[in-house]
């Protein structure tokens, strides 16, 4: 799969414009444009207090924007809430693991599963035969979706008895369950050692190869230089720069914003 | 009577019930501001109010003014205890337990009131006698008087207190960020316990002077904490011009609704009040429209 | 449901299903009766506060409106009785999703407050609109429970029908549990933003769960109506919804198992209390204070079902304690 400029242009599947968004008397965001094609890892990168975090936070729903709009594959979505996002086709991670630790890992990846699901109440309440053979199918992709994460043997733990590593690739299985065209991972290797950002880092080129499309926030620059196919880099919230990493480490732009603070 | 002087007369009378409303508020947005959670015994302070004054001043006859204020005392003791005892001692501190547990000291405190008072309404006399003024043609009795009176009083002490002392600043600051509190160093745990007591002393002024025209018993306290709730919503939860606004408009509406539509229904209409207040503005009319949203 | 459950199910009937053969007091089957519907009050309000995390304190509303369209639509209407329990059911519904709605999306304590000021609301419009409800001095001549031509005539044998009842929502809300709509809830409970992140439209549930709570409480007010043939406002009024929101608490919130017991203590409690009458109120709300104080997870957390300790971490409120609590 090439890597960078060439295709940027063509099929976007995110595309953000004039995104700008206050905390109270702080611009988080401010003017944001960027849009992003299907199948590779784009990091976002930059000081911290960039807006990388709100930028996911805003794609996701979860803030609403002042003004500017968010597409994906198209559509309109910066009005609507998370739930409808996610099932539109985008799922995320969190800084910090955001497990259900009242239940197992396997009922976690299985609640990720939700908005590709249907039965409701009727059915539940019922136990009816299409509610069965529906729970049936979301145990066995649960479970092969943790066997794929490498957590099928913890399937019955507490997320609690996890380590961190394994808490995270928790959430990005329960994240996958959802079958997202468009995953984003907020600080995914915080925390972790050299050896476990490796495996992660692999695990998420692994994903990649399997057509996902990724947007990575990350502070890790080697994990970041080894994966990503672009990078855009944010100070201040808004865009300073966008392109390969290696054109990126050496634009005077990024550098001063990354030495300057 | 003229439909105006009869809407007049009503308005007065409002006023009056309106201010009682108003203290009970000002007593729920006190606790709220330094806890977050809602007082149900708030109307059970007031309910005291009513039958301590009458036990120390009827059946004790002792003077009408230490009466009043080993009253006020007494109950603050009563917001003080619930405050040491029950909520600092739970085991859980979240909101919605605390809030139960509130529940549960409001029955406690009736249940015990019913044993220790009986069922009967008592009530007390006019502070200064019966006889109606006239003012502006209609008829208004002292009591009304001394109500309205002595809520402006008490509303000018707290802004007094809560503008011009350290103490009150101290919990306006608790009130607008625990965290910010705790690093300065403020003693947030006294300015819980203060937030109760004086919120148990606000009721018991609110519950002496209001029992003179409305009689107490052991049950007033539920309604007249939802009353006062209601008006703090009103107003603009956890404001205290918004706590006499609301308590104030409350009155007035209740007191028109009465008149105009129908007596029997006013206790509903206050709660309809409240309902349509949580529909469609739930930071009340002097709210800052900012709600936390779950 | 699991296995344990099933077990728990099979042990729970039969001990239910034998006692009539043993007790011989009507009385004692007569509460027994009035604890099998409170149990059908109380799964709602576990469903809601165990999930939703948000308390009730106007269920004796939706119980009271149950027990009212019921009586008022066969009696004075001449309704045939189960249609008019469904059609309740549905009315109550309703009215609930129009409360749940505005409230459910903010604070937890806004329902509550929405709650109660209904309860209030529904209790004075029993006590005025006399013409309709029979005022104060209540509604009687309601017929009595009845399945085709079998008119149920004793005590004896409406305790069959209502613990069948009570039985079958216990069974279908265990189901529910274990259920996807189950998990999302549970998930909702926990970490609401996670959870509307991971796809769950948590207001809609939250609104839903309000509904077949109070959905319950109707079917379980209508049975009432039919069975004691006689209802007042007394019955319905803000005391009830503080008892059955105790009920909860008592067997801990979340466990359905433990809602049921607690519900079948505290309404035999009231009954044991019944010499010091006076006492009743001061002692209910002295055991809420112990119970919340001392044991707020409830008094039988073992039982728990698949969903353990739930309460609601959010992100954004780590710690809606008084020691850390957040100011907006």
């Amino acid at each position: 799969m090439m890597r960078g400029a060439a295709f940027q242009g063509k099929q976007k599947i995110l595309e953000t414009r004039d995104l700008t968004l206050h905390f109270g008397g702080l611009e988080a965001l401010n003017g944001l444009s960027f849009s992003i094609a299907p199948h590779q890892i784009v990091s976002v990168i930059g000081p911290n207090g960039a807006g990388k975090t709100t930028l996911l936070n805003a794609i996701t729903g979860v803030y609403s924007a002042h003004s500017g709009d968010i597409f994906f594959q198209g559509t309109l979505i910066s009005r609507l809430k998370p739930f409808q996002i996610t099932a539109l086709g985008i799922n995320r991670t969190f800084q910090q693991a955001q497990l259900f630790s009242n239940m197992s890992v396997l009922q976690n990846v299985m609640v990720g599963m939700h908005p590709r699901t249907s039965a409701g109440f009727l059915g539940g309440v019922l136990h009816l035969p299409g509610e069965r053979r529906e729970e049936k199918k979301i145990r066995e992709r649960a479970e092969s979706l943790l066997d794929f994460f490498g957590l099928l043997p913890k399937a019955d733990w507490l997320p609690g008895h996890l380590s961190i590593a394994e808490q995270k690739r928790l959430e990005i299985s329960r994240a996958m369950a959802s079958e997202p065209e468009l995953l984003l991972l907020d600080e995914l290797v915080a925390g972790l050692n050299i050896r476990e950002t490796e495996a992660l880092g692999d695990l998420i080129i692994r994903l990649k190869e399997k057509g996902q499309t990724l947007i990575v926030v990350e502070h890790n620059m080697h994990l970041v230089m080894g994966i990503s196919d672009w990078l855009i880099v944010l100070h201040h919230g808004s865009k300073i720069g966008e392109g390969r990493p290696e054109d990126m480490q050496k634009d005077p732009k990024v550098v001063e914003a990354y030495l300057g603070t | 009577m003229t439909l105006s002087l009869q809407i007049f007369q009503f308005i007065l009378s409002g006023l009056t019930t309106g201010s009682t409303y108003a203290l009970i508020a000002i007593g729920f947005s006190l606790i709220h501001n330094a806890t977050g959670i809602v007082n149900f015994a708030q109307g059970e302070f007031v309910m005291l109010g009513g039958m301590f004054m009458i036990t120390f001043y009827t059946f004790l006859e002792l003077p009408m003014l230490p009466a009043f204020f080993l009253t006020i005392f007494s109950v603050a003791v009563v917001g003080l205890l619930l405050e040491q005892g029950p909520i600092r001692q739970a085991k859980s501190k979240e909101i919605l337990i605390l809030v139960m547990i509130t529940v549960g000291a409001s029955i406690s405190i009736k249940g015990l009131s019913m044993i220790l008072w009986g069922k009967n309404p008592m009530t007390l006399p006019s502070f200064s006698g019966e006889a109606p003024l006239v003012f502006l043609g209609a008829a208004v009795m002292p009591q009304s008087i001394w109500i309205f009176g002595i809520t402006v009083g008490v509303v000018a002490a707290l802004n007094y207190f809560f503008k011009g002392t350290m103490t009150g600043k101290a919990m306006r600051a608790v009130a607008a960020s625990r965290r910010s509190a705790v690093l300065t160093g403020i003693p947030v745990d006294r300015m819980i316990l203060l937030s109760f007591t004086l919120s148990g002393a606000l009721g018991a002024v609110a519950g002496i002077i209001l029992t003179p025209i409305t009689t107490t018993s052991y049950d007033v306290g539920v309604m007249l904490g939802l009353k006062g709730f209601s008006a703090a919503i009103l107003g603009g939860y956890g404001s205290m011009p918004g706590a006499v606004a609301g308590g104030l408009l409350l009155g007035v509406l209740e007191s028109l609704a009465a008149g105009l539509i129908s007596s029997e229904y006013k206790d509903a209409l206050a709660f309809l009040i409240l309902l349509t207040a949580l529909f469609f503005k739930p930071s009340g009319i002097l709210g800052s429209g900012r709600l936390r949203r779950v | 449901m699991g296995k344990k459950n099933k077990i728990y199910l099979l042990i729970y009937g039969l001990i239910i299903f034998a006692l009539p053969a043993i007790l011989q007091n009507n009385y004692h089957l007569m509460v027994l009766n009035v604890a099998a519907l409170n149990i059908v009050v109380v799964i709602g309000l576990t469903l809601l506060m165990g999930y939703a995390g948000q308390i009730s304190l106007g269920h004796a509303a939706f119980f009271g409106l149950g027990a009212y369209l019921s009586a008022v639509f066969t009696t004075t209407y001449g309704f045939p009785l189960w249609p008019t329990v469904i059609m309740a059911m549905a009315i109550t519904g309703s009215i609930a999703y129009a409360i749940g709605i505005p409230t459910l999306k903010l604070e937890g304590h806004y329902l509550v407050m929405a709650t109660l000021g209904f309860n209030i609301i529904i209790y004075i419009v029993m006590i005025q609109f006399d013409a309709v409800t029979g005022g104060p001095s209540g509604f009687a001549g309601i017929p009595r429970l009845r399945m085709g031509n079998f008119a149920f005539g004793s005590d004896r044998q409406i305790y069959y029908l209502l613990w069948a009842v009570s039985i079958a929502v216990l069974i279908l809300s265990l189901n529910l549990i274990y259920s996807r709509v189950g998990r999302a809830m549970a998930a909702l409970s926990h970490n609401e933003i996670a959870a509307r992140c991971a796809g769950i439209d948590t207001e809609g549930y939250k609104v839903k769960i309000f509904v077949v709570s109070a959905v319950l409480a109707s079917l379980a007010g209508s049975l009432y109506a039919h069975y004691i043939t006689f209802i007042s406002p007394g019955t319905f009024s803000f005391f009830y919804s503080i008892q059955v929101v105790t009920m909860v608490l008592v067997g801990g919130m979340g466990s359905l198992w433990g809602s049921a017991l607690g519900a079948i203590l505290l309404t035999i409690l009231p009954e044991v209390l019944h010499a010091v009458k006076e006492y009743n109120v001061l002692i209910y709300g002295l055991i809420l204070m112990v119970v919340l104080v001392f044991f707020p997870q409830g008094l039988f957390p073992g039982i728990a079902g698949a969903f353990a300790n739930r309460r609601t971490k959010n992100p954004s409120d780590s710690g809606k304690q008084l020691a850390l609590a957040k100011r907006a």
